[in-house]
């Protein structure tokens, strides 16, 4: 008996949860109505929303779901391998597109993000996920976020089209290494994904160039691209993770990387570890890859001092690399340049800016720093401030532990 | 001197005029700031004591919001200023007015303070600009549109009509309702708060505050929450319990008009036991369809006829997977030669650069467009040359979000020799076109100095020859430009020597 829609939801809906993005921004805006007329449904407005939270802390964005969780691949990693025993379904394409309007008109979500499992072939399934973007764009002028999951092996000319309609393209890398992806997903090909990130690269990159007739620039993806990993599913140490992230960054000008702690999932390969996914580690990360981001620091200058290759759980890494740099210390506010001042821990970027903003009209103190939303407690040992010099507080040994977290009563089971 | 107080009364809902007029009348009179007792009508009056009602949206009587003016105070305010306050005016602290006129007065003298932004006022009313900010971002995230009923006679091809109701802190209608209107176009709408009420008909946004005219709350079924509530209860992953980073986001002031948030403390509750349960399982055999699955994912990977050996096109297939040096880790691809096979002239480049890895293609980035053009000039056709490079993986190291080229060392050279030496066997080219000390070390097979050849002719035996000049790449980084003009020019003769070599051969 074929499955209702609901409960086809819930199957496809649980199938998509273990892809991190959820962001529906950094696109370019547009909104129904307008000079053009009124009508039309949806707008972008460069930041994104969050409809909701779960109770797993993450935001709920876009209508998240797969086409089908069919899939002829076999990840070891994956919920929806050919040789699990998960329930399959299926939707159609004008199902998806009828529950992201139904679904974007109640302003639950701010688009569609849609992936699939792969079935028949690659490019049938590719060409699947196309039409439902063109349907939402072209038929009902769908002007909300769209983001797509590109399958690999998807032939070039798909990829295009999908740029054509998506905002955002990303297609996962999944395990930091070759060999990672050998041993867990025989049937991906890394050499071919990373091709695929490249093409997609020149794509957005020539469609950011204007024509020379029409001045106009194409659209395509102008939200960029993305990718994620699986952190905790093999052996690989933050070290070759960071530095995969800023191979990926620097040679396919990704928007972001997501890390995904391997969490478990049901009926699970016996290849993987069914622990609690490492959400710490997975928060390290995501820190380490902000402050590569925003704050100038480079992936390895992170690590360098880390004889085992992982980031401190205990410390965040802009903490642990100023304790492990105390030579560097203490900061001038008054008087330090930009890139030291976002080397101090505690500073944030917006922090910066305003202290960069204050300090030309006069001399700032803890108290000034205070009303500028700093925490005082944490940035007063690595700075010199109007009135306050840290003394000897940067070279007590025992400077680390006035950062750690209590100790924690362990869990007996 | 003692002042009298100066009583204004405002309406209070958030708009800049009626504060700014107040203002800029206190200030011609020089009223200074502790001699005013700034009051709102609003702030006391519960406005839904009224019965529910049906929204009219055929004809709605709503005043239409009036655009924000930008007129002077009396003395031209900073930039930024009217900004603040208009955005600090929609806050529901009743200091508010109080807060913007004390900065207005000393603005008149401290022209700079709004960049102070720990001066104390200015932080203050910076906060409270921020929770304003944050107040209309939830807006935009948490109203939850039920629809309505279609009405009976003329319906068809009407506008569907939605009805939300959302409880704000602040008076932020006015200054979200825009945003509704651009996102929600083709259908009606009202959104009903106790601090306003927004609505849309398709051709009129108006908003009002007036309580015999606003909307109270509806209670409407909609359908689409039961699917929506199977999307959040899904997406939901148990072994990822964080609770405290939902409720900063969504705190539970929201929850009541939310659909989705019934199910929290369910899902909350039952979440361990699930992990657990996942965790018990025992491992099952793979479903029937799994063998099936696994043979169409080897005739997903389509692999073209063998091209027969001998070939470049061989030789292109077996470098694609070459792995004799460490440089295929970070490169995207192997980026083999390009152009005839028996072409009488093969230019040997040192190795791909950005575009080149990401493309596949050799010779296309700066440094091949700079090539491609001193060729032309010089009247050397690219068609009829074979092209390549001495290493055919991009080495490079990341710096910040770029690649920066480096050189590859003999080591990375001399396993690379393997596929050139290839190259030159199956294209048997007369005329050996090397550019750059990467390219005549490879060439040469052992290290050389680039000074002691170039603009020459060396016989490598057998009949064919090797010329040398530089990598077109030496021009591109060039920083004097007359300097860089006459090494163009330089570059330029060499490539006319290859020229009248090529037509000689």
């Amino acid at each position: 008996m074929k499955k209702s829609l609901n409960e086809r939801l819930a199957i496809l809906s649980d199938a998509a949860k273990y892809d991190a993005s959820c962001a529906s921004s950094g696109t370019a805006k547009r909104h129904a109505g307008g000079p053009g007329g009124v009508g039309g449904l949806g707008s972008t407005e460069g930041s994104g929303i969050c409809h909701a939270y779960a109770p797993d802390g993450r935001c709920i964005s876009l209508l998240k779901i797969l086409m089908t969780n069919f899939c002829i691949f076999d990840c070891a990693y994956c919920i929806n391998r050919s040789s699990s025993n998960v329930e399959r379904a299926r939707f159609s394409v004008e199902e998806v597109v009828w529950l992201t309007l139904e679904f974007y008109r109640r302003n639950y979500i701010e688009g569609l993000f849609l992936s699939s499992g792969i079935i028949r072939s690659s490019d049938y399934t590719m060409e699947e996920m196309v039409r439902i973007a063109r349907e939402l764009r072209t038929t009902h002028s769908f002007r909300g976020y769209i983001h797509l999951k590109t399958i690999p092996e998807a032939s070039p000319a798909l990829i295009e089209e999908a740029g054509l309609y998506a905002d955002r393209l990303s297609i996962n890398i999944e395990l930091p290494t070759d060999t990672g992806i050998a041993a867990y997903a025989p049937e991906k090909r890394p050499a071919e994904i990373r091709k695929s990130m490249g093409n997609v690269r020149l794509l957005i990159e020539e469609a950011g160039e204007p024509t020379l007739k029409t001045k106009s620039r194409k659209r395509f993806a102008p939200a960029g691209q993305s990718t994620q990993m699986i952190v905790g599913a093999d052996q690989a140490d933050d070290g070759t993770i960071l530095s995969t992230s800023a191979r990926l960054y620097g040679s396919y000008g990704l928007r972001r990387v997501y890390y995904s702690a391997f969490s478990p999932i049901p009926d699970a390969s016996r290849a993987l570890p069914l622990v609690k996914p490492p959400l710490m580690r997975e928060h390290r990360l995501y820190q380490a890859d902000w402050l590569y981001r925003f704050y100038g620091f480079e992936m390895r200058e992170l690590l360098e001092r880390r004889p085992d290759g992982m980031l401190d759980l205990s410390l965040d890494p802009k903490l642990a690399w100023a304790l492990a740099h105390r030579e560097r210390f203490p900061v001038d506010v008054n008087q330090a340049d930009k890139e030291m001042l976002l080397r101090v821990p505690g500073f944030g970027t917006k922090a910066v800016k305003s202290i960069l903003s204050a300090r030309r009209l006069r001399r700032l103190g803890l108290d000034d720093l205070a009303r500028l939303h700093v925490s005082v407690k944490k940035v007063k040992s690595f700075i010199v401030a109007e009135g306050w010099t840290p003394h000897r507080l940067i070279d007590r040994p025992d400077l680390k532990s006035l950062f750690e977290p209590k100790p924690e009563q362990l869990s007996l089971l | 001197m003692a002042h009298s107080m100066t009583c204004i009364t405002l309406d209070g809902v958030g708009a800049l005029e009626e504060w700014r007029d107040a203002a800029r009348d206190l200030l011609a009179r020089a009223v200074p700031p502790q001699a005013v007792d700034w009051r709102s009508q609003r702030e006391d009056i519960d406005l839904f004591a009224g019965a529910e009602s049906m929204p009219d949206l055929a004809a709605p009587s709503f005043p239409t919001v009036a655009a924000p003016s930008s007129g002077a105070v009396g003395f031209s305010v900073p930039r930024g200023f009217l900004t603040l306050a208009e955005t600090v005016l929609c806050h529901s602290d009743p200091s508010r007015f109080d807060l913007l006129y004390r900065l207005l007065w000393r603005l008149r003298t401290e022209r700079a303070l709004l960049d102070d932004v720990s001066d104390p006022e200015v932080s203050h009313a910076l906060a409270l600009a921020k929770s304003v900010r944050r107040d209309a971002h939830k807006m935009t995230a948490f109203v939850r549109f039920k629809e309505l009923p279609e009405e009976e006679a003329g319906s068809l091809g009407a506008r569907r009509r939605f009805f939300a109701w959302f409880e704000p802190d602040h008076y932020i209608v006015a200054r979200t309702a825009p945003f509704f209107e651009r996102r929600f176009n083709d259908m009606d709408w009202i959104i009903a708060t106790p601090k306003g009420t927004a609505a849309w008909n398709g051709a009129r946004l108006s908003v009002t505050y007036d309580s015999h005219e606003t909307v109270s709350r509806l209670s409407l079924k909609d359908d689409a929450d039961a699917l929506w509530r199977t999307y959040f209860r899904n997406i939901f992953n148990p072994a990822r319990l964080k609770i405290k980073a939902m409720q900063a986001e969504m705190p539970k002031k929201y929850w009541k008009n939310l659909p989705e948030a019934e199910l929290i403390p369910e899902l909350i509750s039952s979440a361990e036991a699930r992990v657990r349960d996942m965790a018990a399982r025992a491992p099952t055999h793979p479903p029937a369809f799994h063998a099936g699955a696994s043979r169409k994912a080897r005739e997903n990977v389509t692999e073209g006829d063998r091209p027969p050996e001998g070939t470049i096109e061989a030789l292109r297939a077996a470098a694609a997977g070459c792995t004799r040096c460490p440089l295929h880790c970070n490169a995207t691809q192997t980026v083999f030669g390009e152009g005839p096979e028996d072409a009488r002239v093969m230019v040997v480049g040192e190795q791909p650069g950005d575009q080149e890895d990401l493309a596949g293609r050799p010779f296309i980035g700066p440094a091949g467009r700079m090539f491609d053009r001193i060729a032309e000039e010089a009247g050397l056709e690219r068609d009829g040359l074979y092209v390549t490079n001495a290493v055919k993986h991009f080495k490079y190291e990341p710096r910040g979000k770029r690649r920066l080229h480096k050189t590859p060392n003999t080591g990375e050279i001399r396993q690379c020799r393997w596929w050139l030496t290839g190259e030159l066997a199956i294209v048997k080219p007369k005329l050996v076109v090397a550019m750059g000390a990467t390219a005549l070390t490879s060439v040469m097979n052992h290290a050389e100095k680039l000074g002691d050849y170039r603009g020459r002719f060396t016989d490598l035996g057998e009949g064919q020859r090797l010329y040398t000049t530089v990598h077109p790449s030496y021009l591109l980084r060039l920083p004097d430009e007359t300097r860089r003009q006459e090494e163009i020019a330089r570059f330029r003769e060499d490539l006319t020597a290859v020229k009248e070599a090529q037509a000689r051969l």
